[in-house]
């Protein structure tokens, strides 16, 4: 069974239609890469999936979003244990302005985790499984902010896997980032795909290629095609997928 | 005839100059003068007794105690009722026709001259409510004065919290409450705290607005409902009355410096937290 | 599903919030309330346009007071506005940068000074030079606008230094490139660009000027009669309730409470003028 399944998606945004008549699934422990140009939609379609797109009071959506078979826009679900199910790592690094420690703490201590052994153990564990440990463990409490670029990502990627979540939303991670902090990124994600189900939304194709392991090209709104990424960068159906990824045009 | 630019620049350097040094020589005249003039009747005496004979003699120490009342008083009032008023129009209304109506209200009765407080705080609470020339009466017509500056302060400094952090946050798994309370609040105090400092240095030069609502008793106060005499009002009946010049000057430097010290402290923590978030 | 907590959280915020403007807006609604049947009892013309004030005889003409207020505001104005912008003119476009960001916050910290020792210093400076030099009483129409002059100064310099700076510097440069000199530049380009911060600048040190109380007691007079030179006594709105309001009751307090009224025209259409320049700038 696929651990995401979107069925018929539509969301607007006031007189907005930005995404139009969506329908795909995702499978567990793979890493989707959704592609396209600036305002293609796949970001909108990202934020749809922990909700963060009800932020706008805009919003309207029809369809469904199925998360292991439960329709996350249901009446019961709360939008708040949502998002500690599927965390989300934003295109700039955005560390909150507290120490390194207190960042990767501040989900698991509102979730209900006292402990400080456990939540010790998590900083720990987190910040192992983003590849940062070993460059901060000497300085937990440093504030956050004196990281650099790279590390701050990394960071980030770390206080969403301390909330133990199923799924990952990425968000353009590595936009503004220099090549070898994205490939330290990178090897996290491949890395990371063991234990949880990855989206990544990335304006570089060939990142896609490289990371992902099916691929969704986004155009207008519209979900253009999807399938597995090896086919799709040799093979694709569509004549706008082959143009974009060719870089004719995006 | 037509003057040469270069001419005219420098004649234009040197009127502008000439301005603003007369304007700044006035502007610290005024400072200086009241120090000079003031701080040699300044002593520890004159700060802890009480006044005689109406204060032609003897201390302020029952202006200071009524003073520190009065702004302790308004505060108490208008800063829940400014910040709360604050975080709703800032995080949970959207931007629209009643934000504007809002700010645009506060923005007029941050216009509005003190002495239409006073009316209104002598009418409201002095009479309809009862509560006499009081500590209480005072208190509440000054939180009014002030409400205003302490909302917009407060709105500026929620709104100077980026906005991405509060996603982040909700992201993390946070409600929207528990993300005000722990990312946003935290980062606007600096912003916060300055409108208020503001507002006491305000509270402590009200004279207008005080004189009908606080009433002039030269008494420690024992309970919210007596009546209190500010410095600036002490100050104000000194000097208006001839009573005692010496006093006058004493009791002004102590007002100048206090309200140096309070604009100093408000500039220190913007500035440290405007070069923090840098 | 919101948590029942978010939802107590939220609605005691809208309660807070709305009370809040619920008090700003009693304050009108009073003001109103008490001032305004008296003007209405003996007609808005014969309140504002009669110049006769004997509260004991039941005369409440307020035209001596309106003159007074604008006597001494112009006054303000014509001392203020000159210093003000000359000021905030030199430490926007010829001062380093280091010095104005010294300077504008030690401006503004004037601003904090109490009116009422802007009034001690007239009274004790001012009115008894104006008294030696000019004759007369010295309390005036002159001490009370050049008083009033001085305390506006920091409202005026800073909003217009903050106007001048929000000019993008890209309009300058353009100027500059052409050849024209920088007073050229600024008299030109400069000030057009930053007009409506300035004029707000000017329109809320005037809100200031026609409020303000306690200094203008103590300076300017207070004589009920529509002055004829700068050097005569003046009262104005303001200092009438403020000198009347300790011993005044019936029909007399209600005429100060209408004297509010119209002080609270004046400032709502100031403000809504400053708001207006504001928006312009946006």
């Amino acid at each position: 069974m696929s651990k995401i399944s979107v069925k018929k998606l539509d969301i607007f945004f006031g007189k907005t239609h930005a995404l139009k008549n969506v329908t795909l699934d995702v499978s567990a422990n793979k890493v989707l890469a959704a592609i396209g140009p600036a305002g293609s939609g796949k970001t909108t379609f990202l934020r749809s999936l922990n909700r963060l797109n009800d932020l706008n009071p805009d919003m309207r959506y029809t369809g469904k979003i199925l998360l292991d078979g439960k329709n996350i826009y249901d009446e019961d679900v709360n939008p708040v244990e949502l998002r500690r199910k599927v965390g989300m790592i934003f295109a700039l690094p955005i560390p909150l302005p507290m120490s390194i420690c207190e960042n990767i703490t501040y989900g698991p201590k509102l979730a209900g985790t006292k402990n400080r052994a456990e939540l010790r153990e998590l900083v720990e564990k987190s910040l192992e499984d983003s590849f940062l440990w070993d460059e901060v463990k000497d300085r937990l409490d440093d504030p956050a902010m004196k990281l650099s670029g790279g590390q701050q990502q990394r960071l980030c990627i770390a206080r969403t896997l301390a909330l133990k979540p199923d799924v990952i939303l990425m968000d353009e991670p590595c936009s503004g980032l220099d090549p070898i902090s994205t490939a330290k990124i990178e090897e996290a994600m491949t890395a990371l795909k063991k234990e949880y189900t990855i989206i990544i939304v990335t304006n570089n194709t060939k990142q896609a290629a490289r990371v992902g392991d099916n691929t969704a090209f986004f155009l207008m709104g519209e979900l253009i095609e999807y399938g597995e990424t090896g086919k799709m960068f040799t093979a694709p159906n569509d004549k706008r997928t082959e143009e974009y990824i060719s870089g004719r045009f995006g | 005839m037509r003057i040469d630019p270069k001419v005219s620049q420098r004649i234009m350097v040197t009127v502008l100059s000439l301005a603003t040094g007369l304007a700044l020589v006035i502007l610290f005249f005024i400072i200086i003068f009241i120090l000079s003039k003031g701080i040699p009747v300044l002593n520890w005496k004159f700060l802890s007794t009480f006044p005689s004979k109406m204060g032609k003699a003897g201390g302020i120490l029952p202006t200071i105690a009524g003073t520190f009342i009065l702004t302790l008083v308004a505060l108490v009032f208008a800063v829940p009722l400014g910040v709360g008023a604050a975080i709703y129009l800032a995080e949970y209304i959207r931007e629209g026709k009643t934000t504007k109506i809002v700010r645009f209200g506060a923005d007029c009765l941050a216009g509005i001259p003190s002495i239409i407080f006073g009316l209104f705080g002598f009418i409201l609470f002095v009479v309809i409510l009862k509560m006499g020339w009081s500590i209480l009466s005072g208190g509440l017509t000054l939180a009014f004065m002030v409400l205003p500056t302490i909302i917009r302060t407060s709105e500026e400094a929620v709104k100077s919290v980026p906005y991405s952090w509060r996603e982040v946050s909700l992201s993390l798994g946070a409600t929207k409450w528990e993300t005000i309370r722990k990312v946003v609040l935290p980062n606007a105090v600096p912003g916060i705290l300055t409108g208020i400092i503001l507002s006491v240095g305000r509270s402590i030069g009200e004279t207008a607005a005080i004189i009908f609502t606080a009433g002039s008793s030269l008494r420690l106060p024992t309970s919210l409902f007596d009546s209190v005499r500010t410095m600036s009002v002490h100050f104000y009946i000194l000097s208006r009355e001839g009573i005692s010049m010496k006093n006058a000057y004493g009791t002004a430097a102590v007002l100048v410096i206090l309200i140096l010290a309070i604009n100093l402290a408000a500039y220190w923590i913007l500035h440290r937290f405007t070069k923090r978030n840098t | 599903m919101k948590n029942a907590k978010e939802v107590v959280v939220e609605k005691s915020l809208m309660l807070i919030a709305f009370s809040a403007i619920f008090m700003l807006f009693l304050i009108a609604v009073f003001i109103f309330k008490e001032g305004s049947p008296l003007i209405f009892k003996i007609g808005l013309k014969n309140f504002i346009l009669s110049a006769k004030w004997s509260p004991l005889e039941g005369q409440f003409g307020i035209l001596a007071m309106i003159i007074g207020s604008l006597w001494i505001t112009a006054g303000a104005l014509v001392i203020g506005v000159p210093l003000g912008l000359g000021c905030a003119i030199l430490l926007s476009e010829f001062l380093p940068r280091g010095i104005t960001a010294f300077l504008k916050p030690t401006i503004e910290l004037l601003a904090g000074i109490p009116s009422v020792v802007y009034g001690f210093i007239g009274v004790v400076v001012l009115v008894p030079f104006i008294r030696e030099r000019f004759g007369g009483p010295g309390l005036s129409v002159l001490a009370g606008s050049i008083i009033l002059g001085i305390m506006i100064l920091p409202t005026i310099i800073s909003i217009s230094i903050d106007a001048l700076q929000a000019v993008p510097r890209s309009y300058r440069e353009g100027s500059l490139a052409l050849g024209a000199t920088q007073w050229q530049t600024i008299s030109m380009v400069t000030l057009k660009a930053a007009r409506s911060g300035i004029l707000a600048s000017i329109i809320l040190g005037m809100g200031r000027a026609v409020g303000e109380t306690m200094a203008v007691i103590m300076v300017a007079g207070n004589a009920v009669k529509i002055p004829n030179s700068i050097f005569n006594p003046a009262r104005t709105l303001t200092t009438n309730i403020a000198l009347e309001m300790g011993f005044a009751t019936g029909d007399h307090r209600a005429a100060l409470f209408a004297t509010g009224v119209v002080l609270f025209v004046i400032i709502m259409i100031l403000n809504i003028l400053a708001n207006y320049a504001f928006g312009k700038r946006k």
